[in-house]
């Protein structure tokens, strides 16, 4: 038995999930917490924000996210791969930094526009 | 061969390099720190006593009095921040009262002006926040508060402008007799010169023994303080103290020059420069201050600090020669009223260096006075006029104390110019408000990189070693792109 | 004259920018003291912006960015790197730039939106030495996020609001050791999932109920003494931890920033530490109005653009049609369990359907009502499952019910099931 905060609402009810009985939830406050129980323990995922080199602009750092969660257990892979990446101006919100970031399906996108 | 080496850039030493500077010698400033007045001259009550407190007779009322008249023209020449507020010391008991006519006759003897002992309902009125057990208080309307950094920096700007050397991360580490005078060891070699000037604070012992033994023995003393908010600077319009009792010195309640109410110290013995802050200190200075101004209200803090005060084993300043080290000036052993003193020590000292002819004649091109731009204390015409002339006025960086660009980059490039966060704030006042440096930190932090030409992460918060940031992100795409 | 002069061009201002221009107003005027709009936003680069404004989860750079692009559509004029000087009781904006070097502007309407600054250790008196490392979590989020700058290695963060959660998890993924989260509050102040992906997802321990009682260290940090605290708020002997860290960072609560306001002679709510406003954000000044952190610290950003339309709508009106007609006032008030309620006036006239109020509680409650009562008579009631401080509650109060109120008092009670 795991117990897990279940974060799809402020509520964040505190779930009793059993591995042992194919992810079975209790504690959910409603029925979000079913899927979200058993998703954290078997592909518990992460929408991922950093900032990556900007030059040219007016910050020399721009905002960064995941176009859709990862793996969990892949975070600290894709920030890594940010490290080395250095955007030219003009950036627009949305632009694709990365495709399909370390294997994950989901693109590195800008999050701002900057001239 | 220098005329004379000042070892120490405090307020004494400040004030020497300033009076040295009239005459045509040559002066060097040994200052240990990177940056000048680093150490007690930034943080203390920051008030000229009026001088009713030193013994009659000492040196220390003679130069208390006589020094105190100095500041008033220099912080005018100047343009240092200065007011004479007038000071209150409270008998908030009736058996106090007698202290207060003591203070009285010690400062008639020593030449007090304008002093008057009032009675309780004078002194209500004079500061209606005071707790109503005051039974009566010793007015000295010739006390005044001042910036005491910025009356360091003014004087050591004018020293450096009429061409005393000023060396800054310069620690003195051993001094030998020469031929003519003195060999001072200091990082990367050696300064050779004829006089010595010892305004090394609370290492002037330390110092003095690195030629001859010490006969004075420094006693650091710190002393913790809250600064309130602006909001409290009108909680008390005079410098209010209390009257020594069997818990010791009082704990005094001020009004500072930028607006702010100061509270405290208190008086602990210990080792070196020592500035930590404790909760007992701090309890007991709340504890303390609001026997005299009961409703002072401590949420409104805006910082609490500490700072490190030379005492000594005896009660008169340390001023003279050592008498096996002729030219080898002390100026030591100056805790309160040190900065009141200090033009008038640094008189003490030109008196010496007469003595010995090593004084050279006045110089007759002598450049006086400063002035220093304070862009919200300008109206709003001049303000306007000010930033059309230099746009770098228009450009507020500091939100809290409304310091502009053009201030801070005068800060850089001063004759005694700041390199760091900290040194900034002294000279600009940037980061000084309430939200202390939390908005403007970064902005001056790029400012000081683009003028300076430093990197972002070799800027210090204050001394050195207080690097404020330590590395960049995102490292594997600095040389790509 | 300017029609409306809106101070800050942060997700406040720009909200009440875009709905005054489609109020019909045209001369606006926006003074943004950075040099760029868009705020305190652009420094937070994390996602869960927008929830219920865009129904996404945006990143504090694209909810501002959707607001800025709506700006763009207008014609508001905005005038960046200026900084607000003064705002005279009789509406004139006096403002400093580069650019444009000293200005006094007339206005007929002023929309406050100045947002926040963050304690300091100053302001909690944390004892010890002052080396370089102590930071606020706004502030070193600035230089890790916009500057790209690390502000330390080994890092104690001191309160679990979310902007000390956040910080923990930036810090963590940039390379920094994050050894702990301390609160001084029995319950953290941040959002449930900040806990679980700032703190747990990093093994970050969150120490409840204690404080920093010491930093240490001679020019930068080498060490922070953490103690757990007494229902006396005092640092229980013996408890003491001792963490080897570089950097402290400080999430210790938001106060608005209302030196403007003060000087302006406008009425504040020492409460919310912001101006008192009337229903449509209308401070003790007429045609001035307050929106934003400015005015109540809030949790999300989506309710600040609400209150700040409903400011750029009152700021139209006020030019357009003029005051609100004179009629009956109610006074809200916060009963026992409530930290204030927001508006802290009610015009009757300026009601339409209903109005919000906003509020926050003071303790952690389970299943409650909130009552809304008019001297001893009970005008409506809400249920809701849980309410926390950390979260702002929002009511809507019908005017018929308003209009029923026995007295001119109106109290936002707790009872709790």
């Amino acid at each position: 038995m795991k117990e897990v905060i279940c974060t799809c609402c402020p509520q964040g009810c505190h779930l009793q999930v059993d591995e042992a009985n194919d992810y079975k939830v209790t504690g959910n406050g409603c029925p979000n917490g079913i899927a979200y129980g058993k998703e954290e323990l078997t592909h518990p995922t992460r929408i991922i924000t950093s900032t990556v080199r900007a030059e040219g602009g007016i910050h020399s750092r721009c905002p960064v996210k995941t176009s859709q969660p990862v793996p969990k257990g892949q975070m600290a892979q894709v920030v890594a791969a940010l490290d080395s990446v250095v955007l030219h101006t003009p950036i627009h919100v949305g632009d694709v930094v990365i495709r399909n970031v370390c294997g994950t399906g989901a693109d590195i996108v800008t999050c701002r526009n900057m001239d | 061969m220098y005329d004379v080496a000042i070892i120490g850039c405090g307020v004494i030493g400040a004030a020497a390099a300033y009076a040295l500077s009239r005459y045509d010698n040559k002066v060097v400033i040994l200052e240990a720190e990177n940056d000048v007045a680093d150490c007690t001259t930034k943080a203390n009550s920051a008030i000229l006593h009026a001088g009713y407190d030193p013994a009659p007779g000492t040196r220390m009322a003679k130069l208390n009095v006589r020094g105190v008249e100095l500041a008033k023209e220099i912080c005018a020449k100047l343009d240092v921040s200065y007011k004479q507020c007038g000071s209150l010391v409270l008998a908030l008991d009736e058996k106090e009262l007698p202290h207060l006519q003591h203070l009285f006759e010690n400062g008639t003897a020593n030449g007090v002006p304008g002093m008057k002992i009032l009675s309780r309902e004078e002194t209500l009125a004079m500061e209606p926040g005071l707790s109503d057990k005051v039974c009566g208080a010793l007015w000295a309307p010739s006390a005044a508060i001042v910036n005491p950094w910025e009356y360091a920096l003014a004087m050591t700007e004018v020293a450096v402008r009429n061409g005393v050397e000023l060396r800054r991360n310069c620690k003195v580490t051993d001094a030998e007799f020469i031929e003519g005078g003195y060999r001072l060891t200091v990082p990367g070699g050696t300064v050779e010169t004829r006089c010595v000037i010892n305004a090394a604070g609370i290492w002037a012992d330390k110092v003095h023994s690195m030629v001859e033994p010490a006969n004075f023995r420094i006693i650091p003393t710190r002393g913790e303080y809250y600064l309130l908010d602006k909001s409290e600077g009108t909680r008390v319009s005079h410098v209010i103290f209390q009257c020594p009792n069997e818990l010791g010195k009082g704990v005094l309640v001020t009004p500072t020059v930028h607006g702010n109410l100061l509270v405290g110290p208190n008086a602990e013995p210990v080792e070196g420069n020592d500035v930590s802050c404790t909760s007992s200190g701090l309890e007991f200075v709340k504890a303390t201050a609001q026997r005299s101004v009961p409703g002072i209200n401590f949420g409104e803090s805006i910082r609490s600090f500490a700072g490190v005060r030379a005492n000594l084993d005896v009660d008169d300043f340390i001023i003279g020669e050592e008498p096996e080290a002729p030219g080898w000036i002390d100026l030591a052993g100056m805790k309160s009223p040190g900065l009141s003193a200090a033009p008038a020590v640094a008189e003490e000292a030109i008196a010496i260096l007469k003595d010995r002819g090593i004084l050279g004649a006045e110089k007759p091109d002598y450049k006086d006075g400063r002035r220093h731009i304070r862009f919200k204390e300008l109206s709003a015409e001049e303000k306007a006029a000010l930033v059309k002339e230099q746009p770098a006025y228009g450009r507020v960086i500091c939100r809290c104390e409304t310091i502009t660009e053009g201030e801070i980059l005068a800060a850089l490039h001063s004759e005694v110019p700041a390199n760091t966060i900290d040194g900034v704030k002294r000279r600009a006042g940037a980061g000084m408000g309430r939200c202390q440096g939390g908005f403007c930190g970064p902005r001056v932090l790029e400012l000081i990189s683009r003028e300076l030409g430093m990197s972002p992460l070799d800027i210090l918060q204050d001394k050195n070693g207080s690097n404020v940031l330590v590395s960049e992100t995102k490292v594997g795409g600095k040389n790509n792109g | 004259m300017v029609d409306l002069v809106i101070i800050g061009g942060g997700p406040a201002g720009l909200a009440a920018a875009c709905k005054a221009w489609e109020s019909g107003l045209r001369d606006i005027l926006i003074l943004e003291r950075d040099k760029e709009l868009g705020g305190i936003l652009n420094q937070c680069i994390h996602n869960g912006f927008g929830l219920h404004r865009f129904g996404e989860q945006l990143t504090g750079p694209e909810y501002a960015g959707r607001f800025i692009d709506m700006l763009k559509n207008t014609g508001v004029k905005v005038q960046l790197d200026t900084m607000v000087l003064e705002v005279t009781p009789d509406k004139k904006v006096h403002c400093v730039s580069k650019e444009y070097g000293y200005q006094i502007i007339e206005a007929k309407s002023i929309v406050l939106g100045m947002g926040c600054r963050e304690r300091t250790r100053g302001a909690i008196g944390t004892p010890g030495t002052r080396p370089a490392g102590v930071y606020t979590a706004g502030a070193a989020q600035r230089y890790v996020n916009m500057e790209g700058y690390m502000v330390g290695k080994r890092v104690l963060i001191l309160g679990s609001g979310d902007i000390g959660l956040i910080m923990a998890r930036r810090m963590t993924l940039e390379g920094a050791k994050v050894l702990a989260c301390v609160e001084v509050m029995p319950y953290s102040g941040g959002l449930t999932r900040n806990i679980v992906q700032c703190l747990n997802d990093f093994d970050i321990p969150l120490y409840l109920s204690h404080t920093i009682v010491d930093i240490q260290g001679k020019d930068r940090v080498e060490k922070a003494i953490v103690a757990e605290i007494g229902p006396d708020r005092k640092p229980i002997p013996g408890t003491e931890m001792e963490f080897d860290v570089d950097t402290i960072l400080l999430s210790v609560g938001l106060i608005p920033e209302n030196e403007l306001t003060k000087q302006a002679g406008i009425e504040m709510d020492p409460r919310t530490k912001g101006a008192v406003v009337y229903e449509n954000m209308e401070t003790s000044i007429p045609g001035v109005f307050a929106c934003g952190n400015v005015v109540q610290v809030h949790d999300l950003v989506d309710f600040v653009s609400g209150e700040s339309e409903l400011a750029g709508v009152a700021a139209a009106n006020y030019v357009q049609k003029g005051p609100v007609a004179p009629g009956r006032v109610l006074n809200v008030k916060p009963g026992a369990d409530l930290g204030y309620t927001l508006p802290q006036r009610i015009r009757l006239e300026g009601v339409e359907k209903s109005t919000n109020v906003s509020f926050r509680v003071r303790r952690i409650c389970g299943k409650s009502t909130i009552l809304v009562k008019s001297g001893d008579t009970v005008i409506a009631r809400f249920k809701r499952d849980r309410l926390a401080p950390g979260e702002m509650e929002h009511i809507a109060l019908p005017r018929v019910l308003l209009d029923r109120a026995p007295v001119d008092e109106v109290t936002i009670e707790i009872e709790e099931a």
